[in-house]
């Protein structure tokens, strides 16, 4: 078998080792990655370090374990810089993992040294609402009464007892919801609902599969868009918080380099042996 | 390496999905029925304390003590609908009783199409048109070339102008692609393959984070070799 | 007829309900709003059974793979129980509670797991499907490799001897920003009229595949 027919045959499962190494060997490399930023991802901190002290935000977590390699760090990120400067954060979610998230990425938050120092407290600094169904119609009604949706908080606690949850009743006592979104409802359905329809402030964490398509609506329907976890690096340098997003930079490097390698590579064999059977078929 | 009893059923469930590179097997099949089983009993469990216990059960539960209590009947009790509605699309597991089901999935779909008629024609079309239009030209001096301009021209927005409207042709099948059409629909079809590119190139971002994560969970919690 | 009724009523309180947000339409469109939550839940909750129901039939009738069906009866059955019964009802979620520790260490790991499979498949497949064979597929590659390059500090550092603002990031953002954003916009103007145009048919009733084909 000639060097062509073996590169054309290969086994995948050398390909799937491959990939492996070359996002694994980085992780144990400690090289500092400059981050460029993106004006898309500068929206997103600029909004927020407008916002005065104090202010509710509303954090809608649309992910789940699926894909939070993606966008937990921009949750953590986010709950730090808002914490740390005294940003009040309603969490919520139309994805019953994402409140679960959002309370593992709490507990990261609330270790950091910034935020500890404030001693954020639950109900007053932060609250979790939960999960509620219904996917866009719990925005819709968020536009009109925003504790007719979510009665009690994600432990089933009346959100009346809970100071930050004082005079809300829909968005126009949010300075700003981030919504973090793997999908469906996402970004999209907080733009066209909350954003559009009711005028609020929105940016948006989202994987990188979806990210292509946010910037249609930027910036004048969203004021950032931070992209899958380049997003949560360029957010981290942004905000003074490294975390794995930026760490994670090294190994999203050389799996593309992989990646644009395998498709030069199967290229350059798939060309060579059309060119052998013209030959042969010439000669023929 | 880590102590944790957690971290070590993690990373045996990760492993045994892993396994599915070499070649499917057993160990793989039994983690992805876990998975399935798991999945579903969350979804379970989260919509029942979410959503059905506060909102259905509570509500009923408080009219009937408001009746019970000589308060009389309040608007509560439109809640037994949602409910009499939600046990009718349950009735979709019988064969027999199936067609019942259709009654609270209108209801679903006359929502979501009442929704989407406005918040899709608003969002994704009007404001879309404004967006692509509004910052073409603007108030002030410009330039083009050696040419002075009386008005401003945004050359990146005429770009996208013009790759929009050509894009849109090309989704146009009432009108047959050729001359002026076929040419438009042609610029068209270059502007959607760098779009398609770049979706590409932004999915292959995202796979390979996600692969990260599991790999620094296996190396750094699991392991304990990367800190 | 009851069901096209349902749609037509409902659909067209919450189109008139954007215009009008007073009264009687923003009390309907509340009280329908949590009507809808209640019959989406169940909606998901009928999908968990129906789960369970095939499981069960492959199981009684001994079926192709009915072990693994009983390892999904199973660990649905364990998760429902942990969480109904042994996680203190609505604060189930509370950190430290069982149902907690079966979501971040079985959930969890096999959720982001078999996404990060697609990885692999996708490497795989660059390698072997991924030819120019022509000039739009060239163009495709090209600008996936442009953006994959430069959307990682790999990209800039290749090209560290072009001056600042000339750099990969910088072409991945004209990319991102112009075509992209082009094409994205058409196919988006394109959707949101397809849209439109069946939510106007279901509300009228023109449209009734969501009913099987009949009223």
């Amino acid at each position: 078998m000639s060097l062509l027919d073996r590169m054309l045959a290969v086994d995948r499962r050398w390909i799937f080792l491959l990939v492996a190494a070359a996002v694994t060997v980085p992780l144990f490399l400690e090289l500092e990655q400059k981050i460029e930023v993106t004006q898309e991802s500068r929206g997103v901190a600029d909004a927020l370090r407008a916002l005065p002290a104090g202010s509710r935000v509303i954090m809608a977590c649309d992910y789940d374990p699926g894909t939070a390699a993606e966008v937990q760090p921009m949750a953590i990120t986010f709950l730090k810089y808002c914490l740390s400067h005294q940003l009040r954060v309603i969490i919520m979610g139309l994805w019953p993992q994402g409140p679960m998230q959002a309370d593992l990425a709490l507990r990261d938050a609330l270790r950091d040294p910034a935020v500890a120092a404030l001693n954020p407290q639950y109900g007053v600094d932060y609250v979790n609402l939960g999960f509620q169904s219904g996917n866009e119609v719990v925005i819709q009604r968020m536009g009109s009464d925003i504790p007719a949706v979510f009665p009690r908080d994600s432990r089933g606690r009346p959100i009346g007892e809970f100071p930050i949850m004082e005079n809300v009743r829909n968005f126009g006592a949010v300075a700003y919801v981030f919504n973090i979104s793997a999908g469906y409802p996402g970004t999209v359905e907080w733009i066209q609902f909350a954003g559009d329809r009711f005028h609020a402030p929105v940016g948006s964490g989202t994987t990188a599969v979806s990210a292509p398509l946010y910037y249609t609506y930027f910036p004048r329907q969203v004021t950032g868009v931070l992209g899958g976890m380049k997003g949560a690096a360029e957010f981290e340098a942004l905000t003074g918080f490294p975390g794995k997003g930026s760490r994670f930079m090294l190994s999203q490097s050389f799996a593309h380099v992989v990646v644009i390698l395998f498709i030069v590579l199967g290229n350059i064999a798939f060309f060579l042996s059309r060119r052998r059977k013209r030959r042969a078929e010439g000669a023929a | 390496m880590s102590v944790n009893l957690g971290v070590w059923v993690g990373a045996l469930l990760t492993l045994g999905i892993l396994s599915f590179l070499y070649r499917d097997n057993p160990v793989y099949k039994v983690c992805e029925a876990i998975f399935i089983g798991v999945s579903a009993g969350y979804w379970f469990v989260s919509l029942f304390w979410q959503n059905i216990q506060p909102k259905l059960y509570l509500n009923l539960r408080g009219a009937v003590e408001t009746l019970a209590s000589g308060g009389g009947i309040d608007s509560r009790w439109l809640y037994l609908i949602a409910g009499v509605l939600g046990v009718m699309m349950l009735m979709r597991l019988l064969p027999k009783a199936g067609w019942i089901a259709r009654w609270p999935l209108a209801f679903i779909v006359g929502t979501t199409a009442g929704l989407y008629l406005i918040t899709y024609l608003q969002s994704n079309a009007i404001n879309q048109i404004h967006d692509t239009l509004v910052p073409l030209v603007g108030r002030g001096e410009g330039r083009f070339l050696f040419i002075a301009l009386p008005f401003h021209v945004d050359w990146a927005a005429l770009l996208v102008f013009i790759g929009t409207v050509s894009g849109l042709v090309y989704f146009f099948f009432s009108v047959e692609h050729t001359r002026l059409a076929g040419k438009t629909a042609r610029l068209g079809i270059f502007f959607l393959m760098i779009t398609f590119g770049a979706s590409f190139g932004y999915t292959v971002m995202s796979r390979m984070s996600l692969l990260i994560g599991r790999m620094d969970f296996l190396v750094g919690d699991w392991l304990g070799l990367v800190h | 007829m009851v069901p096209l009724f349902l749609t037509a009523f409902v659909g067209t309180i919450f189109v008139i309900q954007f215009f009008v947000p007073h009264r009687p339409f923003s009390s309907m469109q509340g009280l329908l709003t949590d009507w809808v939550q209640i019959i989406v839940a169940f909606a998901i909750w009928l999908g968990a059974l129906n789960l369970m129901r095939v499981s069960a039939e492959s199981v009684s009738k001994r079926e192709k793979g009915w072990p693994y069906a009983v390892i999904i009866i199973a660990s649905f059955l364990l998760m429902a129980v942990i969480g109904f019964f042994f996680s203190g009802g609505t604060r189930f979620q509370d950190p430290g509670t069982p149902f907690d520790w079966m979501y971040q260490n079985v959930y969890n790991p096999l959720s982001a797991t078999m996404f990060a499979m697609l990885a692999f498949y996708v490497a795989s497949a660059s390698y072997r499907a991924f030819r120019a064979r022509n000039r739009e597929a060239t163009l495709l590659l090209l600008a996936g490799f442009l953006v994959m390059l430069g959307r990682v500090p790999v990209g800039d550092q290749i090209t560290a001897f072009l001056p600042d603002g000339y750099r990969l990031s910088n072409l991945a953002d004209l990319i991102m920003n112009i075509p992209n954003k082009a094409g994205q916009r058409a196919i988006m103007i394109g959707i949101a009229l397809g849209i439109v145009s069946t939510s106007l048919r279901l509300i009228l009733g023109i449209e009734r595949s969501h009913l099987g084909g009949e009223a």
